[in-house]
């Protein structure tokens, strides 16, 4: 920021920092108070529904104006900041989600790397669950619902439709997406998500019981700061696998967004550019661990020479958006409760379905009714 | 008093009512009000950015929420939570409150503070300790099971035994309170009623089941109404400890209704909530009301 005001003379930033988990209802709220700043940092699943309510300004002139190499973006980042064709945010930092594990666990398990196929992948699993590695579990799954929609997703599922405006769940790709999941569950590979079948993650982690996970960028940090020196080289990240292929992963993330009731339409911008510079994110990365959204950044020796972010560094390749509707959240959790359920027996994979698609229908219900006046 | 009220007197007794009356008319009626006609209305998130997608629903809203499984399961949790935990804060205080009452106990003061001390205590704290006590590999609560040579528990990670350990915790956290006020209410039973009912050879049981008893149903009742409300409207705990979860077994009406207006802007759709919240302690506190006026 000092760096910012010394090269801007003339502009000055008033900087308020507030908790992540805080951030989305504190920038409703001051949309709705009429009090949000000039410039924030903004989770990219948030930005259709402040596009939606005409909070953000479009970047594509200045970004025309300025000659910015769109291109040096990893192609999935950019895409979600992209709302009905224009450019509403500039991406700040990254995050999706890859595969941990421990090398030494693989290797006694016979594997060098970790197999790019469901299937192959599969037969690892349950190797890492029998003699000799005996882990209690093969793999660890984030307890929300991005695990079920990113297989989803590897399925080239759409998850909704018409228009985005209707469930899609009973569609063949999402419902085998689904059924690998509830299978690996089954087959306790997988600890059920929120039981505490699995203590600490990463203890579980060190102490050699939990053999992969899949997480993201701030595992990294974890895994720095908390293992011993013994394990620091016993571990490491891959791509996640697909079903045929090389498996695609969530574009997560934030970026820095404008808001229209600036005052400094220009200084904003100077401020988003700023920080979108190769060196600031390489400096920002530096000081926090977030991973830079630009491939120039990637190309640096710090971030080459780290091979534990080689996971990442490939999966960044192959990332793609969520749908980018206002109710997102909403149907998030809804995909997370049923595809529990479906995991513990109590709805068949069909039923599940079906009530989703079902309850998905009911909230976008005054999306369809509106569609037509909100573009 | 005889005779027609006077004027002046009505007068006197405005100007005395009229501050309060201002205050509750403004910050409890005209709200409450509001949310009514909110309820009335499809408002949401799509509403803050183009006021006219508003629409008046009539009460849809209320429709949509008896058609709402989530709403159904909301509200038996709740009601559970209402009387499983509502019945064992109550007994649990009464008998500590006798306990502490015994002319033998030294140290009264001692004893109020440690059990008042989790009434006071924040939340946050409380149930991240409280996490680490129903942990299901590392917590104490399956060590002393071990001990005793049972299988451990999944406290929250199991959906069937989620809710009544968040209810175990509540419990405790919560009875200190009505602890206070029966104990205060112990100690202003004259000593006499005893005396009396000792000479016409009553034991210990009759002393408490014809005298203390009694005594105690004005506050009973006005504790079973502190506490049947505060679970009514149980919040913290679960959003805290579980986020409803797992499978959606620690849903509350109140989590429910914040989840539906707070995190999703469904805003017509949570005031409806909030009404049949509001109806249901009008409800609760008739019943309990009735019950304690019976002869």
């Amino acid at each position: 920021m000092e760096a910012f005001e010394a090269t801007h003379p003339g502009i000055q930033v008033k900087l308020q920092q507030i908790p992540w988990s805080a951030a989305y209802e504190k920038l409703v709220t001051a949309y709705v108070g009429g009090q949000l700043p000039d410039v924030a940092q903004m989770g990219n699943s948030w930005l259709s529904q402040f596009v939606t309510l005409h909070a953000l300004v479009e970047l594509t002139p200045w970004i025309v104006r300025d000659r910015l190499d769109t291109a040096d973006y990893f192609s999935g980042i950019w895409k979600t900041n992209r709302l009905s064709k224009g450019i509403y945010g500039l991406p700040w930092y990254v995050d999706t989600r890859v595969l941990f594990y421990r090398t030494d666990l693989l290797k006694q398990a016979g594997y060098a790397t970790v197999p790019q196929t469901w299937a192959e992948w599969e037969r690892l699993l349950h190797r890492l669950v029998a003699p000799p590695v005996n882990a209690r579990f093969a793999l660890a799954l984030l307890p929300d619902w991005s695990p079920v929609v990113i297989l989803g997703l590897q399925q080239g599922a759409t998850l909704l439709g018409g228009n985005r405006r209707y469930g899609n769940f009973r569609d063949e790709r999402f419902r085998r997406a689904l059924a690998f999941y509830v299978r690996l569950v089954n087959a306790r590979l997988v600890p059920h998500a929120e039981a505490t079948q699995l203590g600490n993650l990463y203890q579980e982690f060190a102490q050699g019981q939990l053999a992969m996970f899949w997480s993201g960028p701030w595992s990294v940090g974890v895994l720095r700061a908390w293992l011993p020196d013994s394990l620091s080289r016993l571990w490491t990240t891959a791509p996640l696998p697909g079903p045929e292929d090389p498996g695609v992963s969530l574009a997560g993330g934030s970026s820095l967004v404008i808001f229209r009731n600036t005052r400094n339409p220009e200084a904003a911008w100077a401020l988003v550019r700023f920080f979108a510079q190769p060196e600031v994110q390489l400096q920002f990365y530096l000081l926090t661990g977030n991973l830079p959204p630009r491939r120039s950044v990637w190309q640096q020796e710090i971030l080459q020479r780290d091979e534990q972010l080689a996971g990442f560094g490939q999966q960044l390749e192959r990332i793609q958006p969520l749908p980018a509707v206002p109710e997102w959240e909403a149907i998030a959790a809804r995909i997370y409760y049923y595809a529990e359920a479906t995991a513990r027996g109590l709805l068949g994979l069909d039923e599940a379905l079906a009530r989703l698609d079902q309850e998905v229908d009911r909230i976008l219900e005054k999306r369809r009714r509106i569609g037509a006046e909100l573009r | 008093m005889k005779g027609p009220i006077a004027w002046a007197e009505v007068q006197a007794a405005a100007w005395f009512l009229t501050p309060a009356l201002t205050v509750v008319l403004l910050f409890l009626f005209l709200p409450a009000f509001a949310a009514w006609i909110l309820s009335l209305t499809d408002f949401d998130l799509y509403t803050f950015a183009e006021p006219t997608t508003l629409r008046w629903v009539g009460l849809r809203n209320y429709l949509a929420l008896l058609q709402d499984g989530r709403f159904w399961h909301a509200l038996q949790n709740t009601l559970i939570f209402v009387g499983l935990g509502g019945l064992l804060t109550l007994s649990l205080a009464l008998a500590a409150a006798l306990g502490i009452h015994q002319r033998f106990v030294r140290w009264k003061a001692f004893w109020r503070t440690v059990y008042f001390a989790p009434v006071v205590t924040s939340l946050v704290a409380v149930a991240i300790v409280w996490r680490y006590i129903l942990h299901a590999r590392y917590g104490l609560a399956n060590r002393v099971f071990a001990g005793l040579g049972l299988p451990p528990i999944d406290w929250l990670g199991d959906p069937q035994v989620a809710l009544p350990s968040l209810i175990l915790m509540a419990v405790w956290k919560n009875y200190g309170y009505d602890l206070l006020i029966f104990l205060a209410a112990l100690q202003a039973i004259p000593e006499e009623l005893y005396d009396a009912a000792r000479m016409d050879g009553a034991g210990v049981w009759q002393q408490f089941r014809y005298v203390t008893l009694p005594a105690l149903r004005p506050m009973m009742a006005l504790a079973g109404l502190i506490t049947a409300n505060g679970y009514l409207q149980v919040f913290a705990e679960p959003y805290v400890m579980t986020q409803g979860g797992p499978l959606d077994a620690t849903l509350t009406l109140v989590l429910l209704l914040y989840e539906q207006g707070f995190r999703w802007w469904r805003l017509g759709y949570a005031a409806a909530l909030a009404f049949v919240l509001f109806v249901l302690m009008l409800g609760v506190s008739w019943m309990l009301w009735r019950i304690q006026r019976r002869p």
